[in-house]
C-alpha cells in the first residue's frame, strides 16, 4: 500500500518536471533581437520567451521570480554574452535548476562568440565608467552580425531538435536569402549617411556607426553608463558648434532630457532609434527595426 | 587565528602585480604605448581580414545548398577570445568596502529588546566614526558538477568570520539545486542577502529578535524549483543548529531544519513580486542571558528547549516598462511568528542564591514594513516602521521572580541614499529606536559602501 503511494508521488513528481519531450522547444531569448531572430529561424517548431523588453536598459535587469521560472523549463537560453548579461543571467541559470541552460552546455548559446567585437578597451578600469572588458555587446545595431549568429543559430536548433533539423534548415536558407538581400537594400538607402558626424546618447550604436559609416564625434554621456551632467555637455555643445554635427541618437529607452538640451541649442536633430525588435511600432521585427532604424538616420540628415 | 595569517600575505601578492606596473618610469609608459599602438593595428588589421574570410564564407555558404548550416565563423575568430594561460581559470573576486559614523543618544553596549531573549549580532554598533566589516568573496565554476561561492567577513576587531563557503552541485535534474556547506539560510526574504546589499544599514528588529539579525546554517540545503512558467520554488535545509536562537549542542545528527516555499511573478511589463513563507525548528542549550528580575537584580537566566520560527515575506516592485534607472520603488514586509517551550532557569550560577527550574512557553511575534523609493539616477528615499509583540509569555513556577513582557518595542527608520554607480553608495539614515520601557535612542548614521572587483549579480 505504502510502496504504491510512493510510486504514485514519484510518477506525478516526474510528469510535473517536465517528463517526455515537448512538442516545441522553449527558448529563453535574454533580449528582443534574439527572441525574433528565433522565431525566424525556428517558427512554429519554437516557443519563445524574451526576458527583457526593448524599453528596458538591458544593463540593468534583476534575477526576477519571473526569469527565474522561465528559465526552469527552457530547452535553450539565447544571450548576447560579451558581458551584456553578466548582472544577472549567471544568477537565473543558477537559480533555476535547469542542468541544460548552463554556460557550456547546447543549452546555451552567446551570440557575441560569432561576431567579431569592436570598442575591446585598452584599459580595463572602473573609472573609466561602466565599460565592458569583453568590447561592446551592442552587436545587433549592425544587420551583418544578425546574419553572422543566425547560421550558428539554426545550426545549435537542429542540433536541440535533430528530428526538425531539415525544418531549420530550410527556414535559415531563406531568412539568410532575404536578410543578404534587405542589407543590400539598407546599404543603399543608407549610402548617403556615409561620413555623416553624429553625437549619440550611450556608446550603444558602434556597429551601427561602423556599419553605415558615420563618424561618432562625441557621447552624452561622460563615461559609458553615467548619466549625462551639465558640465560634459556643455563640452559636447562646444565640440557639437566646432564641427557640422547633424543629429544626436538615442536608444527608445534612454531618456530625453540631455539630447533634447543639446539638439536645442546646437540645432540638430534628435533621432530616437529602435535599437532592438519592438523599440517602436515600425520595428515589428528584424526587418522593420532596420528598415526604421535607415529610415530615420535618413530622416536625421534633412 | 593563525590560520588566518595567510591572508594579507596573499592579498600583498595579488596586489604586488599591479603595483609594479604603476612603478613604471616615461621611457617604459612610452614604449608601452607605441606596443600598444602597434597591438591595436594588427588587430584591426586582423579583424579585417577575418571580416573579408567571413564574407566569403557566408557567401559559398548560401550557394552551398547541401550542407547543414554549420557555424561559418566560430572556428575563424581565435583572436576575440582573450581568456588564456593560468590566469584564465582565476575565479571572480570582489571585495566590499564598508564604514561609518554613527550619532547615538544611548549608550549602545546597554542596547536590549526588551522582553526578547537576545542573540546573535544586534544592536545599533559603536558611537562614532568606525569601519563596518569588510567583505571578501570569491566564486567560480569548479568543473562541471558543482559552482563555489566563499565570502569572507573581516571585521573591524581585526578577525576573520566565514560568512558564507558553499558548493552548489549544478547538474542535479528535475528542477532540483542542491547546495552545502555555509550559507544563509533560504527563509524569508531578507536572509539570503548580504548586509551591503539592504537598504538600511541595520536589520530589522524582528531579524534581530527572532534570529538574531540573519540565520546562517552550516548544512545542506535542496531546493526544487518547479516546471511551471510561474516562479515556485520549495527549499528544505538541515543544519548543525548552532545559531541563535539554537545553541552548539555537541550532538550527532540534525540541528535545525527550515523549510520554505517561494512565488512570484510579472503583473504586466513594470510590475514584480515575490512571496513566501518559511518556518525554522530549532533547539536550544543553556541559551545563557542577564535579565532584571522582579526585585531589580540582575539575573542570569537560562533556556533549554525547542525553538520554532515561522516567516511570512513579501516583496514588490514597480519599475515604469521595466526600467529602474530612473525611477522605480520597492515595497517590503515580513512578519514574523516564534514559539519557544522547555526548561527555563533563574539565576543559573547561583549569584541570587535562588535558583529554580521552570517550564516556560513563549509565543511571540513581531514584523516590519519599509518602502525604497528613487525618485531620481542615483538618488533613494527610503521609510521603514518596525514593532514587536512581546506576546504570551509562560514562566511557570519562574514567575515569582520575573514578569512577563508587555512592552512594545518599536522604531521608525528614514533614509535618504545616493548611488553613482553600480559599485559605489552613500547613505544617511535618521531613526528613532523604542526598544526598552521608556528609553528612546534617536540614531544618525552615515554609511559608505564600496564594490571593487568583479561585477556582481544583481538579486531580486
Amino acid at each position: 500500500m505504502r510502496s504504491s503511494h510512493l510510486q504514485w508521488l514519484l510518477a506525478a513528481l516526474l510528469a510535473l518536471s517536465g517528463g517526455p519531450a515537448a512538442a516545441a522547444l522553449n527558448v529563453f531569448a535574454t533580449v528582443p533581437e534574439w527572441g525574433a531572430l528565433t522565431e525566424e529561424l525556428g517558427g512554429d517548431k519554437v516557443k519563445v520567451y524574451t526576458a527583457t523588453n526593448p524599453l528596458q536598459d538591458p544593463h540593468h535587469v534583476e534575477a526576477k521570480p519571473s526569469l527565474i521560472g522561465r528559465a526552469r523549463g527552457a530547452d535553450l537560453v539565447v544571450a548576447t554574452g560579451a558581458e551584456l548579461e553578466i548582472g544577472w543571467l549567471p544568477l537565473v541559470t543558477q537559480q533555476a535548476g535547469n542542468p541544460k541552460v548552463q554556460a557550456g552546455k547546447p543549452g546555451y548559446f552567446e551570440a557575441a562568440s560569432f561576431v567579431p567585437i569592436l570598442d575591446k578597451p585598452s584599459r580595463l578600469d572602473r573609472s573609466e565608467g561602466d565599460v565592458h572588458a569583453a568590447g561592446d555587446p551592442h552587436i545587433q545595431t549592425d544587420p551583418r552580425n544578425i546574419a553572422r549568429v543566425a547560421g550558428p543559430l539554426s545550426a545549435r536548433l537542429a542540433e536541440l531538435d535533430p528530428e526538425n533539423a531539415a525544418y531549420y534548415q530550410t527556414r535559415y536558407k531563406a531568412f539568410a536569402e532575404r536578410w543578404n538581400a534587405a542589407i543590400a537594400r539598407w546599404e543603399k538607402e543608407g549610402a548617403p549617411l556615409k561620413g555623416v558626424a553624429i553625437v549619440v546618447q550611450h556608446k550603444g550604436f558602434t556597429y551601427l556607426i561602423a556599419w553605415l559609416g558615420m563618424k561618432e564625434v562625441a557621447a552624452l554621456e561622460p563615461k559609458p553608463g553615467v548619466e549625462p551632467t551639465t558640465a560634459h555637455l556643455s563640452e559636447v555643445l562646444a565640440t557639437v558648434q566646432r564641427q557640422p554635427v547633424k543629429m544626436v541618437l538615442r536608444a527608445a529607452y534612454q531618456s530625453d532630457r540631455a539630447s533634447q538640451w543639446i539638439a536645442e541649442r546646437a540645432k540638430i536633430n534628435v533621432v530616437v532609434l529602435p535599437f532592438t525588435v519592438g523599440g517602436d511600432d515600425a520595428a515589428k521585427d528584424l526587418f522593420g527595426l532596420f528598415d526604421d532604424t535607415v529610415q530615420r538616420l535618413l530622416k536625421g540628415l534633412q | 587565528m593563525s590560520k588566518f595569517i595567510w591572508l594579507p600575505g596573499a592579498l600583498a601578492l595579488a596586489m604586488s602585480v599591479p603595483f609594479s606596473a604603476w612603478a613604471a618610469t616615461d621611457a617604459d609608459l612610452a614604449e608601452i604605448r607605441e606596443q600598444i599602438r602597434q597591438l591595436k593595428e594588427s588587430y584591426e588589421a586582423r579583424i579585417q581580414a577575418l571580416e573579408q574570410r567571413l564574407k566569403d564564407a557566408e557567401t559559398a555558404k548560401t550557394k552551398d545548398a547541401a550542407t547543414t548550416p554549420a557555424p561559418p565563423v566560430a572556428a575563424a575568430l581565435p583572436a576575440t577570445s582573450s581568456a588564456s594561460g593560468i590566469a584564465a581559470f582565476n575565479p571572480a573576486i570582489s571585495a566590499v568596502l564598508q564604514g561609518r559614523y554613527a550619532n547615538l543618544s544611548q549608550d549602545p553596549s546597554k542596547f536590549t529588546i526588551g522582553g526578547f531573549a537576545p542573540g546573535g549580532d544586534i544592536g545599533p554598533g559603536r558611537r562614532g566614526f568606525s569601519l563596518s566589516e569588510s567583505e571578501l568573496a570569491i566564486s567560480a565554476s569548479v568543473d562541471h558538477l558543482f559552482a563555489g561561492n566563499l565570502i569572507v567577513s573581516l571585521t573591524p576587531e581585526n578577525t576573520v568570520s566565514v560568512e558564507e563557503a558553499y558548493g552548489i552541485y549544478t547538474a542535479a535534474p528535475y528542477g532540483m539545486v542542491p547546495k552545502f556547506g555555509r550559507f544563509f539560510s533560504g527563509l524569508g526574504y531578507m536572509n539570503e542577502q548580504h548586509q551591503h546589499a539592504w537598504d538600511f544599514i541595520d536589520a530589522p528588529l524582528a531579524y534581530q529578535a527572532f534570529l538574531g539579525s540573519q540565520y546562517t546554517n552550516d548544512g545542506l540545503q535542496l531546493k526544487w524549483v518547479a516546471p511551471t512558467d510561474q516562479f515556485l520554488e520549495l527549499g528544505a535545509e538541515v543544519g548543525n543548529g548552532d545559531n541563535f536562537p539554537g545553541s552548539m549542542r555537541n550532538k550527532n545528527g540534525v540541528g535545525s531544519g527550515v523549510i520554505y516555499a517561494h512565488t512570484g511573478d510579472d503583473i504586466g511589463a513594470s510590475h514584480s513580486w515575490r512571496a513566501g513563507l518559511s518556518y525554522l525548528q530549532t533547539r536550544a542549550q543553556d541559551r545563557q542571558y542577564s535579565q532584571f528580575d522582579r526585585a531589580g537584580n540582575n539575573a542570569q537566566v537560562g533556556f533549554n528547549g525547542t525553538s520554532h520560527v515561522a516567516i511570512a515575506d513579501f516583496v514588490w516592485k514597480y519599475a515604469p516598462n521595466g526600467n529602474p534607472l530612473y525611477t522605480n520603488f520597492k515595497v517590503q514586509g515580513e512578519y514574523f511568528w516564534r514559539r519557544e517551550n522547555g526548561d527555563f532557569i533563574y539565576d543559573v550560577d547561583g549569584a541570587l542564591g535562588l535558583t529554580n527550574t521552570s517550564a516556560y512557553t513563549s509565543r511571540q511575534s513581531g514584523w516590519y514594513l519599509q518602502g525604497v523609493y528613487q525618485f531620481m539616477p542615483y538618488w533613494r528615499v527610503g521609510a521603514r516602521y518596525d514593532r514587536l509583540d512581546p506576546g504570551h509569555v509562560d514562566y511557570g513556577t519562574n514567575a515569582a521572580f520575573l514578569d512577563a513582557p508587555a512592552f512594545h518595542p518599536e522604531r521608525s527608520t528614514l533614509m535618504v541614499d545616493y548611488t553613482p554607480s553600480e559599485f559605489s553608495r552613500i547613505r544617511l539614515q535618521w531613526g528613532q529606536s523604542k526598544t526598552q520601557v521608556g528609553v528612546t535612542d534617536n540614531q544618525l548614521f552615515l554609511q559608505y559602501i564600496l564594490t571593487l572587483g568583479a561585477h556582481g549579480a544583481h538579486k531580486f
